[in-house]
């Protein structure tokens, strides 16, 4: 195996997947670029789950919810039994008005219903880092935490589906279109949950007149902003009014309507705004779900849109400040295909840019962790473990600070490499009698690190600052 | 010294940009008028409704314009007066007792150079002090500083940094040495391996040679953290209710005014709060945006509280990205908007006044016909703070701290 195999190997590993693992760069020395084009004709399959739909799992929050209040109200009306009581016996106490539940009420519900939408997250959690440890590359696992992020919603806001959202409507579209997955987005409850779509009504639909109600742009500016077009997309006030109008109607069952559909997507005509409108220069005359799917359709076949997402792969991907001639590429390839987002990745991995230019990527927390982890050969995750690492390194899961996502450069995120230090230092303590360094550079990186890397493990005064020096060396950090 | 509290970095990273980050040196030219100035920088991100903070109850647009849901001296929630047209908020008690006090005052109808509706965007030009947006890797307050004569640092055996924070917020990022700071709740590395990594991204990686230096220095002002590992317990993040956001606005705040006081701490600070993109049911007399300035008003508060005598020579800056439509959208809330109000609080704050060009309600008046309109310039007030408080100078602020910003001229007398 000579140098220059390794070190594109190696590349390919840190630059488009998941980080090395042992034997990974042996694996695929000898055409790294065919093994990452291979990985997207035949991706690897999504592990079976029995993890609830996000219908399912809004639903069972609610019903949780519903159960604690009646208990609430049971244990706070035993209170004011007893309460009342006392005061008969010593009628001088004056009664306070009554709260409906009482803190003491509540908390007895608390303790006996338990929350049941921390257990699916963390499900979810431990579902969606395992796929990363397994994978032999990881490429497709990348891509689906890229458009995750681009797509983002918030656990904040919606945590039981925030798991659920990334399995239907991201993961199964990520080597697709992007009119599916950008339809599979925006439909998606929680989707349209995070970003206020719910109650938007038309403002002269049956419902908007009948209760005095009206729209909510929030989802068509941020899917016009963040999800296609880009702010310097061409598009005006009026385009995000009228394209909110579209989408008026795109609401939910609501959860505790119906046990079997609660949460589930659903087109109210009642809700949408009447008649035609129009969208950047074009009419659309639907009457229906059908008008805002039609404006989703064009809009992800845009110019504009393709230019917007190729920056964005390219700024993830390859370098925080891509060079314009690869972005083109990658714009042109999305356009040229209508927007197949196989043919957009593997433009990445046809440019020239993307083999010659430097690691200078800083790694986002949730990379490097799992970077990390793979090169242990570990494949097992404590999901409390890693979301609260995460969470510490500035990177919660799916809970991004807004719609825009977590940011990917470096200024972001270099103030919080320290920081991965402690995460690291506590990993090393519990891992140092079962890894060892030496054996993490020779196997997993195929001794493609600097002599310093080198020296500093192989002087380091105990095994722990030994790993903890190699994780935290660029070769880990970078990419 | 452990004054803080080791749960709030979880929530920080939880609630998002809620990290202080701070400027250890001392100003030269106040020093030499015998001040020792302090000033906080509260963002709030997600753009805060003006108009649901502060009422313009003497307009008799007001009332027309939001009807039940404009705050009223009458309401069912009475607005606090502050003088014969505005009210404020009465979620804000604190804020209130300071503006009678003479230590608070607002400034109203204001706004970036940013006239377009997008939040990041808005956050952009915001902090960057440029007059668009997406060109620059530095912020104001950061060039501020820079522009800054500096005395040296406060404590000269600290370093100009001693954290971590998670995400650096813009308007400090830049050449000027900014700490940041999370607090500690992990068992740290130990001295010796972090001066070997030093040594290897000395010969490495100058960037991550700088960034772990920076936090290297992290006994001088934040004391030694917590021991347990978070990791081990597990967390996730879990709606917010109210009392762990108001907990967390007072932790935060409270924290950087204890930074602030101390005679070898920081003198210059900022720190961002989310949560203020009201599109549903903003409920600013009761419900979210009532609950989000109640946190706030708690936040000043607690500042005031931990800086003890040292809020008398401090000004706080709370300012958004831009403000909302000025009236209620279909869904019982606000959309993106433009003009919007700041407040600034402290003992050097020449305060109990609201500051403001008033531009009317009646929809002619308004920005597009749905905005309040911007009449004074966000930049001429932080310019006026930065030279009248921290005698950041003209030109430099005309030029490099917020550029081709000549003509806007800077507030006079923001401080006493």
């Amino acid at each position: 195996m000579s140098t220059s195999a390794t070190a594109e190997a190696l590349l390919a590993l840190q630059r488009f997947g998941m980080g090395p693992r042992p034997g990974s760069i042996a694996a695929i020395a000898s055409d790294p670029r065919g093994a990452l084009l291979a990985e997207l004709d035949n991706p690897p399959a999504a592990a079976a789950s029995a993890l609830p739909s996000s219908g399912k799992a809004v639903r069972t929050v609610a019903d949780a919810n519903a159960r604690r209040q009646a208990k609430a109200i049971v244990a706070t009306r035993a209170q004011e039994e007893a309460k009342k009581q006392r005061a008969a016996d010593a009628p001088m106490m004056a009664e306070d008005a009554a709260p409906k539940t009482s803190e003491m009420g509540e908390k007895t519900a608390a303790e006996a219903v338990p929350d049941p939408g921390r257990a699916i997250y963390l499900e979810e959690a431990k579902l969606r880092t395992e796929a990363a440890l397994h994978a032999d590359i990881g490429f497709t696992e990348r891509l689906v935490w890229f458009w995750s992020n681009h797509f983002c919603i918030s656990a904040l806001k919606i945590r039981s589906m925030s798991g659920a959202y990334e399995r239907e409507a991201i993961r199964p579209n990520v080597l697709g279109r992007f009119s599916d997955l950008l339809l599979a987005a925006e439909n998606h409850p929680a989707m349209l949950f995070y970003l206020d779509n719910l109650g938007s009504m038309g403002a002269s639909s049956v419902a908007g007149i009948n209760r005095n109600r009206g729209l909510n742009e929030n989802l068509s500016r941020e899917a016009l902003e963040l999800h296609t077009l880009g702010v310097q997309g061409g598009y005006t006030q009026d385009d995000v009014i009228s394209f909110a109008n579209a989408l008026t109607g795109w609401t939910w069952v609501p959860p505790n309507s119906s046990p079997e559909h609660g949460g589930e997507f659903a087109f109210n005509p009642r809700m949408h705004q009447p008649g035609a409108q129009t969208v950047l220069g074009k009419r659309y005359e639907q009457d229906d779900v059908e008008q805002g799917r039609a404006v989703l359709r064009d809009l992800a076949i845009h110019p504009a849109t393709a230019t917007h997402l190729a920056a964005k792969l390219a700024r993830h991907f390859i370098a925080d400040a891509p060079p314009p001639t690869v972005v083109e590429a990658i714009a042109k390839a999305f356009r040229d295909s209508g927007g197949d987002l196989k043919e957009t990745a593997k433009a990445m991995i046809a440019a020239a840019d993307s083999w010659s230019l430097p690691p200078t990527k800083l790694k986002r927390p949730g990379e490097w962790v799992v970077a990390m982890v793979r090169s242990t050969g570990i494949t097992k995750v404590d999901p409390g473990r890693y979301t609260g690492g995460v969470a510490l390194l500035g990177e919660p899961l799916w809970s991004p600070p807004s719609p825009k996502g977590f940011p990917d450069d470096e200024a972001s995120w270099i103030d919080g490499a320290g920081r991965r230090l402690d995460i690291t230092n506590s990993f090393a303590e519990r891992e140092a009698d079962k890894v060892d360094p030496n054996e993490i550079i020779e196997n997993v990186f195929a001794s493609a690190v600097s002599a310093e890397v080198k020296q500093a493990v192989g002087q380091a005064e105990s095994r722990q600052q030994a790993l903890a020096l190699l994780f935290m060396s660029a070769e880990f950090l970078r990419r | 010294m452990s004054p803080l509290p080791h749960s709030v970095s979880r929530r920080a990273v939880l609630l998002g940009s809620g990290a202080l980050f701070a400027w250890t040196q001392m100003p030269r030219l106040a020093r030499a008028e015998g001040r020792d100035p302090r000033m906080l920088v509260i963002i709030l991100r997600g753009a805060l409704d003006g108009l649901g903070a502060v009422a313009p109850v003497g307009d008799t647009g007001w009332f027309a314009l939001r009807g039940d849901r404009a705050l009223m001296l009458d309401g069912a929630t009475p607005a606090l007066p502050l003088d014969s047209f505005f009210a404020l908020n009465p979620a804000m008690p604190s804020l209130n007792r300071l503006y009678k006090a003479r230590e608070a005052a607002i400034v109203h109808a204001t706004a970036t150079p940013y006239r377009e509706r997008s939040h990041f965007d808005g956050q952009d030009v915001l902090e960057s002090g440029l007059t668009r947006p997406g060109t620059t890797e530095s912020g104001w307050l950061n060039r501020a500083l820079l522009a800054l004569e500096s005395e040296g640092r406060v404590n000269p055996q600290g370093s100009r940094a001693i954290g971590v924070g998670a995400v650096m917020p813009l308007v400090v990022r830049g050449g000027a040495p900014v700490m940041s700071w999370v607090p500690q709740n992990l068992l740290p590395a130990s001295a010796d391996t972090q001066a070997r990594l030093l040594d290897l991204y000395h010969h490495t990686d100058p960037k991550l040679a700088a960034a772990l230096q920076a936090r290297m220095q992290l006994a001088a002002l934040g004391g030694a953290g917590g021991m347990d590992d978070p990791m081990a317990a597990g967390d996730s993040p879990a709606m917010p209710p109210l009392a762990r956001v108001r907990a967390y606005f007072a932790d935060a705040a409270g924290t950087a005014g204890r930074f602030l006081a101390r005679a070898d701490g920081p003198r210059v600070g900022a720190l961002g709060f989310v949560g203020w993109d009201t599109h549903i049911n903003e409920g600013a007399a009761v419900g979210q945006l009532a609950n989000l300035l109640s946190a706030l008003d708690g936040a000043l508060a607690a500042v005031e509280t931990s800086m003890g005598d040292a809020w008398r020579e401090t000004v706080v800056a709370v300012v958004t990205e831009f403000g909302r439509t000025a009236r209620i959208n279909g869904t019982n809330g606000t959309d993106h908007g433009t003009g919007t109000v700041a407040f600034l609080a402290g003992g050097a704050v020449k305060g109990g006044r609201v500051i403001a060009d008033w531009p009317g309600l009646k929809t002619a008046q308004l920005y597009e016909g749905r905005d309040l309109k911007p009449t004074t310039d966000l930049r001429a007030v932080l310019k006026g703070l930065l030279r009248d408080h921290l005698r950041v100078d003209d030109t430099a602020l005309a030029t490099s701290v917020f550029p081709d910003s000549a003509d806007v001229a800077p507030i006079a007398d923001l401080v006493a």
